[in-house]
């Protein structure tokens, strides 16, 4: 058990408790290679692209072209976009219903997440799944799914499949490993104890990540968990090496998950982090967030990460001003073409009700066909 | 007398009965505080303290066992799941011990609890939030499920839930908790668990629904201009057949309106019984307009899959004109 690495400003309200705690063991590995400068921009390139597609989404929300639910990823951008370059492109992610992120920093290419939520043909479950379903095959992105924590036993799963195929079948060393990501509510959940439980017994190569943003809802991870200023003791409790990583920072994230994410890899086993970050939003759109203070939600989104990483590259003159704005205008632009293009993209017709049930057509069933984004693409 | 909504009616009937009988306890994810992601429970927190309205982490295996437990203990357990899909975690402990819990003692131990869960579409959110598993819990032996449709029924019916000795699934339809308004007493009623309503009465067709739907068919009858008589079941399970046999005997013709999935639904069991008590005055073979035996889809298709008043009179057309 380790600490990371610690989040960089002291802060009088601290939702996640006493964040020092586990500190006394040493980084495993203390390695802060400097990172290229064009990944960095990419990399804010990827926040910035999440942060307007939320910001846009809640407007879409408002005018009533999304319906039912929409949960905004909104201060916790550094994680996905940290977290999948950490990893190699085949290696599987699933996640919660707080997905727009993951999808976007996937690869998937806005529109079909935007047309996803609009509930047109064009999203990437064909417009019948909304916010809380992304899937992209070809970015092995296996949702979005909207029961609280009965991701990880399918996380575990893929991890599981991930060791089968190379040891057992191909009789060679693990070489991938599956993220699994849940919040931290969710650590309340019987379904995540059995998977820890089993990837910690079996050895099973998932890094099960717990977007920990100190709330479960209404409810702070104090009122709802216990052992909440610690939850790697819940991990450890199964066998399964516990990390505390600093959400809020990209290169925290992707320099510490790139180390745990090796390990994992390498000795084909579980790990657990307590990713600390906050959301900035309510839950979902209709929160009125009275369960916390403005001060305390002032202090964590003064600490924006999207600004902390455009300070690091400022600091560094790797960021002028001019590929900002450049920057900027493209992101606009595209989540701008995202929605015109969902406008445009067709409703389901109805005789997608019967579709996609069963591959045989029989009575009403009538097969079942992939979603355009897929068509035509190479999905091993 | 006020004029509430079904929020307002079931909020009143909790406060009446928690402050009657300090059994009753009210436990679930953001029930307190926050008052509920529907705001049903509003306020109870500040009026009860937190001993009694208890803000439970996110786990609904656990808040329905541990209620089961209150209960078996004599408390009166009354805890909330956020919505329908969210039985799934809690389907074990609701149906391997609360439901078998009076038949595995013979009687030693019962469990006194009412579940409320918000249940059905109707508010564009996706599959496992506009669920109607109504038929799941009805095919469980020893679970009782009710479905109000409307302010005043939700308030009677919630009180006998409340004092009744087995386990009851009381489940709230989320698409009227603030559509529609009635006259509901201050004063204290109950409306018996296992007695349907007569919502209208006709000669020549019965409409059995309960739930949201009643209010789409009440809007397809009006529509269609004749003499139909309209069932709300109120309970789902124990069924008052007696009443329905009633009405079809009379009639001569049934259409049964439910949201949930067609296959095996509970239309699947009334009709049965139908063809068994009333086989000799049936001028037409009972009819079913419901879902569809798919997931339930997010939003645009929504209003699709729910059966409309459009629908519905399609079907008691369809019926009459056979
Ligand atoms: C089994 C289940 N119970 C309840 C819910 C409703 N619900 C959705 S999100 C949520 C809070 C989850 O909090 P957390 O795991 O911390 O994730 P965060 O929202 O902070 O990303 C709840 C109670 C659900 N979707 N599934
Ligand atoms: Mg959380």
């Amino acid at each position: 058990m380790s600490m990371l690495s610690e989040p960089s400003t002291s802060r009088p309200f601290d939702v996640h408790g006493k964040p020092g705690e586990r500190t006394s063991a040493p980084a495993t590995t203390g390695r802060r290679d400097p990172v290229d400068p064009a990944l960095c921009r990419q990399w804010l390139r990827d926040m910035l692209m999440i942060r307007e597609f939320e910001n846009r989404c809640m407007q879409q929300y408002q005018d009533k072209k999304i319906g039912g639910f929409c949960h905004i990823y909104i201060g916790q951008e550094a994680i996905a976009v940290g977290c999948t370059a950490a990893v190699r492109p085949n290696d599987p992610i699933v996640t919660a219903y707080r997905d727009h992120g993951h999808a976007l920093a996937r690869g998937m290419a806005a529109r079909h997440c935007m047309a996803e939520m609009f509930g047109k043909i064009g999203g990437c479950a064909k417009g019948k799944g909304g916010s809380m379903h992304m899937f992209d095959r070809e970015h092995h992105l296996y949702g979005g799914h909207g029961i609280v924590g009965a991701q990880i036993p399918l996380g575990v799963g893929l991890a599981f499949a991930c060791k089968y195929m190379d040891e057992v079948i191909d009789g060679r060393p693990n070489s991938r490993v599956a993220l699994a990501f849940l919040g931290d509510g969710a650590l309340n959940q019987g379904a995540i104890h059995e998977a820890m439980n089993l990837a910690g017994l079996f050895d099973i190569p998932c890094v099960i990540i717990c977007e920990n943003n100190g709330y479960s809802m209404g409810t702070s991870i104090h009122r709802g968990t216990t052992m909440g200023h610690d939850i790697i003791s819940k991990a450890i409790g199964y066998g399964i090496d516990g990390y505390v990583v600093d959400g809020m920072d990209v290169l925290s994230v992707y320099h510490d998950m790139s180390a745990i994410v090796e390990k994992c890899r390498r000795e084909s086993r579980p790990a657990f982090v307590d990713m600390r970050c906050y959301r900035f939003k309510g839950h979902s759109m209709s929160d009125p967030r009275k369960y916390r203070t403005p001060e305390e939600e002032n202090q964590y989104t003064s600490d924006d990460p999207i600004g902390r990483l455009k300070l690091h590259l400022e600091e560094r003159g790797e960021l002028p001003e001019a590929v900002l704005k450049e920057m900027q205008k493209e992101i606009r632009d595209e989540v701008r073409e995202a929605i015109a293009w969902s406008e445009a993209s067709p409703e389901p017709p109805m005789s997608e009700l019967y579709h996609d049930v069963f591959v045989e057509p029989h009575g009403p069933f009538n097969g079942t066909s992939l979603p355009q984004m897929l068509q035509g693409k190479d999905l091993r | 007398m006020a004029n509430l909504t079904l929020v307002q009616a079931i909020n009143l009937a909790l406060i009446q009965e928690m402050e009657k009988d300090d059994r009753v306890i009210l436990l679930g994810e953001d029930v307190g505080n926050n008052g509920g992601v529907f705001r049903v429970t509003e306020g109870l927190q500040k009026r009860f303290g937190a001993n009694r309205v208890v803000d439970t982490p996110l786990a609904e295996s656990g808040i329905i066992g541990t209620s089961i437990g209150l209960a078996m203990a004599g408390l009166r357990p009354v805890p909330e799941i956020q919505f329908e899909g969210f039985l799934g975690p809690a389907y074990d402990q609701l149906c391997s011990h609360a439901a078998r819990m009076r038949t595995r003692t013979r009687g030693a131990f019962t469990v006194p609890m009412t579940v409320r869960v918000p249940v059905g579409g109707g508010i564009h959110a996706p599959e496992l939030h506009s669920d109607s598993p109504e038929a799941f819990y009805t095919h469980q032996p020893g679970l009782k499920v009710v479905m109000p449709s409307g302010p005043y029924d939700a308030k009677g019916l919630l009180i006998s839930a409340l004092r009744d000795p087995d386990p009851v699934i009381f489940f709230e339809p989320k698409r009227i908790y603030r559509a529609i308004r009635e006259e509901v007493p201050e004063d204290e009623y109950t409306i018996p668990i296992g007695k349907a309503r007569v919502v209208c009465e006709g000669t020549d067709l019965t409409v059995v629904s309960w739930g949201a739907s009643v209010i789409q068919c009440m809007q397809a009858i009006e529509a269609c201009g004749r003499s139909v008589e309209l069932i709300d079941l109120r309970t789902i399970y124990p069924m008052d057949m007696e009443t329905v046999e009633a009405s079809v005997s009379k009639t001569g013709r049934c259409v049964i309106v439910h949201e949930a999935p067609r296959t095996c639904g509970v239309g699947s069991e009334v009709a049965t019984q139908i063809m068994e008590k009333c086989f000799l005055h049936l001028e037409a073979p009972v009819q079913r307009v419901t879902g569809f035996d798919t997931i339930m889809p997010y939003y645009k298709l929504e209003l699709e899959y729910l059966p409309d008043a459009a629908r519905i009179q399609r079907g008691i057309e369809d019926c009459l004109a056979y």
